[in-house]
């Protein structure tokens, strides 16, 4: 007769031959057992789980590698260095998406590290607790804003007035004609931009980096900074040479977070970057004010549309090129993490 | 004992079963079609799919992703029917076969601008259009812009074109008449859905390119009819094949459909018409389907091509020709 614990539970009549039977049953969950083999199933699911993360890594590149074949074959390298993409002529390089991600996500950082360290140093340090705690949540708040939202906000809202308040004023200044920061604003600006999509990028990762370099700066013993004070210093000195230092390692590894975030956006960008390389020979510009392209947001103009054949296996492969920038930006910034922990220990 | 309470819990599940599949037959009684396909004719087709939902009590689920989304839906067999304002090209064919393409409505993609001050009606040749967006007259002052419309001062302002960033037939529509009229461009870019584009910025759909057009003073972009209405931009009368100036509107747009000869198969882009009084950037727009669509798709078409046609012009697309419309329903009745 087959057992049947569930129903047996339902029934409360059967309750006590239930019981007699759960003890037959159920025998491995008893004390000697948890002692004997309870630690290493542990380990082997631990083993398992972190496993699962490295399989799902390999898989997801073995098929972006193996969907990409064709056009692998037909460009090589010339699909990472090429400046032209040509549907309707089968011609395909990659080299301004793969600046425009670049290029827009660092000048993002550029922008939102000293807002968002300066924030998280408020929050922990200087702000009193009836400021605090809202702020905190603000700034939560914003990290849970869907990016397409922003990416509307930005061409409403953001676009007209950087255009007015921003970009106006700089044309008409001197600045375009200084020597090396000149390049960065050469040219004239139509709206979409890679100063757009940059700042739209640094509003995006701002909460991201603030709410754990809060995190990190809360978590310093509170003796560290008592120690600090009680030697002498002021408390700008016990901030900038004693807490910010002793966090740092903690803060780089929220800047990376932010700048995973900024490399893999999508949305906002396609609204906000201009989609298209700039009309240079390289398909590159230096200019803020030129309109750009990030691997991204070609993926999310063209892939919907792309016909089966070498079209679609070239934009598979720019989702293989994001996926290996996307790796070895992080395991550089990892290293820079590495680095200067070991500056503070030494 | 056990063995009679897992026969009820079986009974039980089953009937439980059999009550869900009916709920759920109920309400799949109210059957879905499913669609992909261009911006351009979205406006008319999401009035078509109130109406006639009303009427018979399909519902209609259509995703305007643009026509190479279409496209590469109904090729895939994802839908039940693809819409497309560019026919599907030789290897496209090849792809799908035994795809139909059932033309729907004609409609007009206008040359939209803001120059501050000057109001609709400036007057464009395809030559110089062509050169706006290859980057060769890059002002507003320019001699071969303001020599077409004597009487608007120009400001000095740089152009900015805009064009689709993603496969549209908008495009299709709009590069092929450029190639037509000029030998630079079916040079240096040629015409489809997705081009290579040598200046300005890119939107996504119809709408995201008014909407740049809104903001940005000196841009020019193109864009189909109804949304330059819509969203009050200005638009330019172009010089067709016999030399006049003409402004878009459904007027000259049936003009242009009525003068234009197709091929059988329907697969053919009517820019640059023959007429005197037509409008030089049109284009039908196309519904692609199986010959053995379902049935719904089937009354649908017929609707469309009959019934819908009266109310195409209030949302500035023109009706088809008779003629086309003859061949039209000729080629929805061989639908299974």
């Amino acid at each position: 007769m087959p057992f049947q614990p569930k129903s047996s539970r339902a029934q409360p009549a059967h309750t006590a031959l239930a019981e007699t039977e759960l003890n037959r049953y159920v025998v491995y969950s008893g004390k000697g057992f948890g002692v004997r083999y309870g630690d290493r199933i542990y380990s082997v699911v631990i083993l398992l789980a972190s496993l699962s993360i490295l399989a799902i890594i390999v898989w997801i590149s073995a098929q972006l590698f193996a969907a990409s074949q064709e056009s692998i074959h037909r460009f090589g390298f010339k699909f990472i260095t090429g400046s032209v993409w040509d549907e309707s002529r089968d011609i395909f390089g990659i080299l301004p998406f793969i600046f425009g991600t670049l290029y827009s996500s660092f000048v993002a950082l550029i922008i939102a590290v000293p807002i968002s360290v300066g924030a998280a140093v408020f929050l922990s340090e200087l702000a009193p607790p009836f400021i605090r705690t809202p702020l905190t949540f603000l700034v939560e708040l914003l990290a849970a804003i869907p990016s397409v939202v922003y990416g509307l906000w930005g061409i409403f809202v953001m676009l007209p007035w950087i255009m007015s308040h921003f970009v106006a004023h700089i044309e008409n200044s001197r600045i375009p004609h200084l020597r090396i920061i000149g390049a960065l604003f050469a040219g004239a600006s139509a709206g979409p931009s890679m100063l757009a999509a940059s700042l739209i990028l640094a509003i995006m990762v701002i909460p991201y980096i603030t709410a754990v370099s809060r995190d990190i700066l809360k978590a310093i013993p509170r003796a560290q900074r008592e120690g600090s004070l009680a030697l002498g210093s002021t408390q700008w000195e016990t901030i900038s040479k004693v807490v910010v230092p002793y966090a740092k390692s903690g803060i780089i590894g929220g800047v990376i977070l932010g700048l995973g975030r900024a490399l893999g956006e999508t949305m906002a960008v396609a609204l906000l970057i201009g989609n298209s390389s700039p009309a240079t020979q390289s398909g590159i510009s230096w200019s803020l004010f030129d309109p750009g392209y990030t691997m991204t947001s070609a993926l999310a103009n063209g892939f919907g549309q792309a016909q089966a054949g070498l079209v679609t296996s070239a934009y598979i492969e720019i989702g293989l090129v994001l996926f290996l920038v996307t790796i070895f930006v992080n395991a550089v910034a990892r290293l820079l993490v590495r680095v200067t922990a070991r500056s503070i220990q030494g | 004992m056990f063995t009679s309470m897992v026969r009820k819990g079986i009974v039980a599940g089953a009937s439980a079963v059999v009550g869900f599949s009916m709920i759920w037959a109920g309400s799949a009684k109210a059957e879905t079609i499913n669609g992909t396909g261009g911006t351009f004719p979205a406006p008319i087709y999401q009035k078509w799919f109130q109406q006639y939902g009303q009427e018979s009590g399909v519902q209609f689920n259509y995703q305007a992703l643009g026509s190479g989304a279409g496209i590469k839906a109904i090729t895939n067999h994802t839908v039940d029917f693809g819409a497309s304002d560019a026919p599907l090209t030789d290897p496209q064919m090849h792809a799908a076969p035994g795809i139909m393409h059932i033309p729907t409505v004609a409609g007009a993609v206008v040359i939209s601008y803001r120059i501050p001050g000057i109001n609709a009606g400036i007057h464009l040749t395809g030559d110089v259009i062509a050169d706006i967006y290859l980057g060769k007259i890059t002002k507003w002052n320019d001699p071969r812009i303001t020599s077409l419309s004597p009487g608007t001062h120009f400001p000095a302002l740089a152009i900015t074109p805009f064009h689709r960033a993603d496969g549209s037939g908008t495009t299709n529509i709009f590069t092929t008449y450029l190639s037509q009229l000029s030998g630079d461009w079916k040079n240096q870019v040629g015409h489809g859905t997705a081009v290579r584009w040598l200046r300005g910025l890119g939107g996504k759909g119809n709408a995201g390119v008014a909407e740049l057009l809104k903001q940005s003073d000196g841009g020019i972009g193109y864009i189909e009819l109804a949304y330059a209405v819509q969203n009050a931009i200005p638009y330019a009368a172009i010089r067709n094949s016999h030399g006049k100036y003409i402004f878009p509107s459904v007027e000259s747009t049936v003009i242009a459909a009525e003068g234009s000869t197709m091929p059988p198969d329907f697969r053919k882009v009517i820019t640059n018409t023959a007429s005197p009084a037509g409008y030089p950037i049109t284009g039908f727009t196309f519904i692609l389907v199986y010959k053995n669509a379902k049935p719904e798709v089937k009354k649908f078409l017929d609707w469309a091509l009959t019934k819908g046609q009266s109310e195409v012009s209030t949302l500035y697309y023109a009706p088809l020709p008779p003629n086309i419309k003859k061949r039209a329903l000729a080629a929805v009745s061989e639908i299974r």
